[in-house]
């Protein structure tokens, strides 16, 4: 079920970052089934503007599948709300970075022109916005370069340029730098941490804790298909406010803490 | 063997002279298959992308029956096409029977199997690994399959030319609907099987192998589609 234009509803949500910002999407007992699988399960949370939410957990917890539900991609059951941000008046525009990035076999100025196309952004804009883009990520010079022969790196800054270039007010990370090398890593980082700055708010699933001390100002931990654990990040990482699946989790990935 | 000899010699000949009967066979063979082909691409194509991401009651029997016809002999396309455009036929009045139209017909029903087939084979495996961003970014459904097919076009041009390749040398259904016709439906595959009954193995020859040289210059393309990826999206962008 789609319930974006139902009412927002009082949620259980675990403690909330922000609590001032504006609330953007709203989930109360949503669930999501994939055929025999139960993929989430009665999920409260509320997402608010200039949040940077990290969501993390072990391999098959839900996190990619959280992020689509958020997005909105996915059928549902339970609420989803969007609301109308108060100074735009409209639906906050979002836009998805997924691990491996889809790139279409064209340049990739073509591919940037083709996520504006299908953003529904008018011509003259388009054609003001994607050298915009490109520069924002560092990779004009390669704008005639086929998108599919740039490096892994290259490819991940251009998916970025393409979410950045609709200017969305939620930008959702699917592990976004899962499948790069630590230089690459880094590159695409500071990329992230900057458009977070700029005040998009960020929704990213990772496996990798040191980025979600770096990046994230929130942590949900989810086990199982359920949210468990919904902390500002140093309270995550104090472990002791942690219940324990979630502290042996930390610790699984944290030998060292 | 030394007729043979003395045929290839004639045929060969007749090639470098540019023999004005063989030329006119030639040139209607390649008219008809290649209106064929572009008429099977725009039928197929959108049959194939819809295939790839339509959902409905039956669904799987239609991709079933689909991929049997790819292996439609050409002489029942040309049984159906002549029933159909028979006088007696249900579109018996549009009066195209024993013309080049009606035998573009056949080879059309002939290569939108294959075409679209394929095609939805290229989307579906595209959809697997773009599918989800493609929807994020805004593409419902068909809007993806069809941008899919722009991205796999490298490999659409190979099933094109194969679609050509089948058209072009099939003769089952050309000689059904076409009649064989000296000067008007006379292509070269039909004119083949009829100069060899008659005896007039130079001619037949000759044709041989301008269809097989057909063949190879469609094999050459397809190598060089395959070879410079970099260049078709050069071109694109």
């Amino acid at each position: 079920m789609n319930a974006a234009d139902l009412p927002i509803a009082e949620t259980e949500a675990p403690a909330l970052v922000t609590a001032t910002s504006p609330v953007l999407i709203t989930l109360a007992g949503a669930s999501v089934r994939f055929g025999e699988v139960q993929a989430l399960q009665d999920i409260h949370l509320q997402l608010r503007r200039g949040d940077r939410l990290a969501l993390v957990g072990a391999n098959g917890s839900g996190k990619t599948t959280l992020l689509r539900l958020l997005n909105g991609l996915l059928p549902h059951d339970g609420q989803r709300s969007v609301q109308a941000s108060p100074d735009r008046a409209k639906r906050p525009v979002t836009a998805m970075v997924f691990q491996r990035p889809f790139l279409l076999h064209l340049s990739v100025r073509r591919n940037l022109q083709l996520a504006l196309w299908l953003a529904g952004i008018p011509a003259a804009e388009r054609e003001r916005r994607w050298p915009q883009a490109l520069e924002r990520v560092g990779l004009e010079a390669l704008m005639r370069r086929p998108a599919r022969a740039l490096s892994g790196g290259q490819q991940q800054r251009l998916a970025l340029a393409r979410a950045w270039a609709v200017q969305p007010d939620i930008l959702f990370l699917d592990e976004p730098t899962a499948s790069l090398d630590p230089s690459a890593k880094r590159e695409v980082e500071t990329l992230i941490e900057d458009f977070g700055r700029d005040g998009m708010t960020l929704v990213m699933s990772s496996h990798n804790l040191g980025q979600v001390k770096r990046l994230a100002s929130r942590v949900a931990y989810l086990d199982e298909g359920r949210l468990q654990v919904d902390l500002p990040v140093d309270d995550f990482f104090r472990r002791d406010a942690l219940p324990s699946a979630a502290a042996q989790f930390l610790k699984g990935e944290l030998p060292w803490h | 063997m030394n007729a043979f000899a003395q045929s290839l010699g004639l045929a060969f000949q007749m090639i470098t002279e540019a023999d004005a009967t063989l030329w006119r066979i030639v040139g209607l063979s390649l008219r008809v298959s290649a209106t064929a082909c572009v008429l099977g691409a725009a039928l197929g194509l959108a049959l194939g992308a819809w295939l790839a991401v339509a959902r409905f009651r039956g669904h799987g029997l239609v991709v079933g029956l689909l991929n049997t016809l790819l292996a439609l002999p050409s002489v029942v396309v040309g049984l159906i096409v002549y029933l159909l455009l028979s006088r007696s036929g249900p579109l018996g009045s549009w009066g195209i029977l024993f013309t080049p139209s009606a035998m573009v017909l056949a080879q059309t029903i002939l290569v939108v199997p294959l075409i679209a087939a394929l095609a939805r084979q290229l989307v579906v495996d595209a959809l697997r690994e773009g599918g989800s961003e493609l929807q994020a970014m805004g593409a419902g459904p068909l809007l993806a399959a069809l941008l899919l097919l722009l991205h796999e076009r490298l490999a659409l041009v190979t099933v094109l030319l194969t679609a050509f390749g089948r058209a072009v040398a099939e003769v089952g259904a050309v000689m059904i609907v076409g009649g064989n016709i000296d000067g008007v439906t006379r292509v070269m595959t039909t004119a083949i099987a009829l100069e060899t009954s008659k005896g007039d193995l130079p001619l037949a020859l000759a044709l041989g192998a301008v269809l097989l040289g057909v063949v190879a210059l469609i094999n050459l393309a397809i190598g060089l589609t395959r070879r410079s990826p970099s260049a078709w999206v050069g071109a694109a962008a």
